[in-house]
């Protein structure tokens, strides 16, 4: 049998508001500890290295996702360039009003790793951005760095 | 079998301290979880009739319970339910808390009431149909499992379609 | 029925903590692991890969078991998340059960990982919006709430005391003395837990098991397959889950329904008929002290009203008749959400094996029964194991 009771008035259609009241604090883990230091420090790029796989991984885990096999410590500081895997141009904001200026954000591909990083691309024009272009990171002045990826203030060509 | 050596370094201990002063790196981020949940016929006729200082529920004929909060289908017959039925706004206290901590944890500060939340079978709903609602006007600790309640009501002019309308429930003789 | 027979032939433990430093899918990398390296298998033996793991409010990850699916060992696997509240712990291997008795898969690696302390001001906060959101989150409800809702009930209708229900914490946390990963151990008496905080009363802080961060991980095989890889393949022989409605207020709390359905279901496969004898040794549900005799008696381990008799007269402790909890229990390990049901599993497992190392109970048990429970009071699920 289905339920046949409707409303039939518009304004008998009632909502409760309400929210999850919760804020997170996200520690990095063993590896991401390490990563995010080595990013402060060195300016370097931290990666992973299996010998099984004979890769590297970015950004560096304890743990080789692929034969399961335990990377820890087998990390290699990587220079902070690499290509552009794919691109886009945002105009929107997360809230859908329209940003001041168009953002560049992209996949980069660190160089002698598997994977990357997403992050921002500047200065340059979005309509100069070819996939496989090479770009480097600009980083934020060391006392500002907090532990994140935003101490990588954005990527820039080469 | 489990090797005590190896438990001991799967995990690294930490305390709040340690976040805070930033002997471990953190990111810190509140989502914007916010909503607007539909109430539906049934919540939305329950919600009105709180407004006007009524508690309604819903007969399932099967079962012969009425539902409440009231619910377009009994979930023990799987039936739609039948007549809209008001009940009366006293009960019966089928078990209770007196809660020393709030939603989040901290502790309730001294000189605040102790939180006393019960679930309280509805004269009239059926054995065991309870709604959770605060009990009040009374001592925490002297609140016994059996004690007669009946609700205490927001003015008029201050109800806005809630089960907060209902400020708490009152014990009350006999 | 038709379904193959399925063992477990390996199983891995993280240690809990409070707070840990490590990523959830760390974690579940380390329980993973160390349940393959336990019966010598890799990844490339697993066919497929479940995985438990609590809502995605605790650790704010949305999406968490696609998240997680790496450390569990899932890259390019065929892979399930699977979640009912405090139940995922023994709903995990109930879940790897079906994907190898089915005969689809030969081997299936199951993980459960929790890490509660990314949520503040407190996880517990996050059980705020398990309340239904429009008739009881207004009011402010906590899980705490509800347990003692529950307990005093219980108490009620059987005319137990707090002083009885103590008990189970005092055996607990010694237990829990002996397990390598156990959060909170400790030689307590009664009296400590009546002093202790009161939260909610008639709920004091020692009657309550940790927050915690952990994960665990068993292995399942197919009979060919288990006898291959070990000489002690523990075979599930009963599963059984069963949940109950949402309408908490609208049922009596002193007995879990749910539970007996869910237990009958795991007895009449396993072939059992008087659980109180044919059980050797329990895990039963223990996020409380009062939910361990709660849970005995819907798992017609006891009659209803008679779970404090057994415990008093010494009957579950681990060299009674029939050892409850003999790992230690949420109380005394930890309650990591998921991880802790498949912490009970493994203490089984290792049991049966005669594995349990000082926390071995005596005997030579053949048959055990962990349980979980969970949701809004709602869920029980059995796995009945025998070797």
């Amino acid at each position: 049998m289905a339920l046949v009771e409707r409303l039939q008035v518009t304004t008998q259609v009632g909502y409760w508001c309400g929210e999850i009241p919760l804020e997170y604090i996200y520690t990095y883990g063993r590896a991401g500890e390490a990563f995010y230091r080595t990013l402060i420090e060195k300016e370097k790029i931290l990666g992973a290295y299996c010998p099984q796989c004979d890769a590297i991984f970015v950004p560096a885990s304890i743990f080789c996702e692929r034969c399961f096999e335990r990377i820890e410590g087998n990390y290699r500081e990587l220079e902070p360039v690499g290509i552009v895997e794919t691109f886009t141009v945002l105009y929107k904001n997360i809230d859908g009003t329209l940003k001041e200026k168009p953002e560049l954000i992209a996949m980069i591909n660190i160089k002698g790793a598997v994977g990357g990083l997403l992050h921002y691309l500047k200065e340059v024009d979005p309509k100069d951005v070819k996939i496989g272009m090479q770009v480097k990171a600009v980083f934020k002045p060391k006392d500002q760095r907090e532990g994140g990826l935003k101490d990588i203030s954005h990527f820039k060509p080469l | 079998m489990l090797d005590p050596e190896r438990i001991k370094n799967t995990a690294t201990k930490l305390s709040f301290e340690d976040i805070q002063t930033k002997k471990v790196l953190s990111f810190k981020y509140k989502p914007n979880l916010k909503y607007a949940w539909d109430n539906g016929v049934a919540i939305g006729r329950y919600l009105a009739e709180l407004k006007n200082g009524r508690i309604i529920g819903k007969r399932c004929n099967s079962c012969k319970r009425i539902l409440v909060p009231p619910r377009l289908f009994c979930e023990l017959c799987w039936r739609p339910t039948d007549e809209w039925e008001y009940l009366k706004d006293t009960g019966t206290i089928l078990t209770f808390v007196v809660s020393h901590v709030n939603w989040d944890a901290s502790r309730v500060k001294p000189g605040q009431r102790y939180h006393t939340p019960a679930v309280i079978e509805l004269d009239g709903a059926g054995k065991d149909q309870g709604i959770l609602h605060l009990i009040n006007e009374i001592e925490p600790y002297d609140i016994r499992i059996g004690m007669r309640v009946q609700a205490v009501w927001k003015p008029p002019e201050e109800r806005i379609g809630a089960i907060t309308d209902i400020k708490y429930f009152k014990v009350i003789g006999g | 029925m038709g379904l193959r027979r399925v063992a477990i032939v390996g199983a891995g433990i993280t240690k809990f903590y409070r707070y840990t430093q490590e990523t959830p899918k760390e974690l579940a990398y380390e329980a993973a692991k160390m349940a393959l390296d336990s019966c010598g298998m890799t990844l490339k033996d697993i066919d497929c890969v479940v995985l438990g793991s609590a809502p995605d409010a605790f650790d704010g990850v949305h999406m968490k078991g696609e998240y997680l699916l790496d450390g569990a060992g899932g890259y390019k696997k065929p892979y399930m998340r699977h979640f009912v509240g405090g139940g995922t712990g023994v709903l995990s291997p109930i879940h790897g059960w079906f994907h190898v008795a089915s005969g689809m898969f030969d081997t299936c690696l199951v993980v459960a990982e929790e890490k509660m302390s990314s949520a503040f001001p407190h996880p517990a906060g996050a059980f705020l919006t398990i309340f239904d959101h429009t008739t009881e989150q207004p009011l402010f409800p906590t899980l705490i709430w509800i347990f003692a809702i529950e307990m005093h009930r219980f108490m009620h209708r059987h005319g137990y005391t707090k002083e009885q229900i103590a008990q189970v914490a005092v055996k607990n946390k010694k237990n829990a003395i002996d397990h390598p990963s156990a959060q909170l151990p400790g030689e307590i008496t009664v009296q400590d837990v009546l002093n202790s905080e009161v939260m909610a009363y008639p709920v004091n802080r020692l009657d309550i098991s940790p927050t915690s961060d952990g994960a665990a991980a068993i292995v399942l095989a197919a009979e060919h397959v288990a006898r291959r890889v070990t000489e002690k393949p523990v075979w599930i022989d009963g599963v059984g889950y069963c949940l109950d409605t949402a309408y908490w207020c609208n049922r009596d709390l002193y007995y879990p329904d749910y539970l007996e359905v869910a237990a009958r279901n795991a007895y009449q496969m396993a072939g059992i008929k008087e659980p109180s004898k044919e059980i050797h040794v329990a895990e039963p549900y223990d996020p409380f002290t009062y939910k361990e005799l709660h849970h005995m008696e819907g798992l017609m381990l006891c009659r209803r009203g008679e779970s404090v008799k057994l415990l008093l007269d010494g009957v579950t402790q681990r060299d009674g008749n029939l050892p409850c909890s003999p790992s230690g229990g949420l109380l005394g390990v930890g309650n990591p959400i998921a991880a802790a049901g498949l912490m009970k599993i493994i203490e089984i497992f290792l049991q049966l094996r005669g594995e349990a190392g000082k926390r071995q109970v005596p005997g030579k048990p053949t048959c055990g029964l962990a349980q979980a429970w969970g949701d809004l009071m709602q869920v029980g699920t059995v796995v009945v194991m025998r070797i």
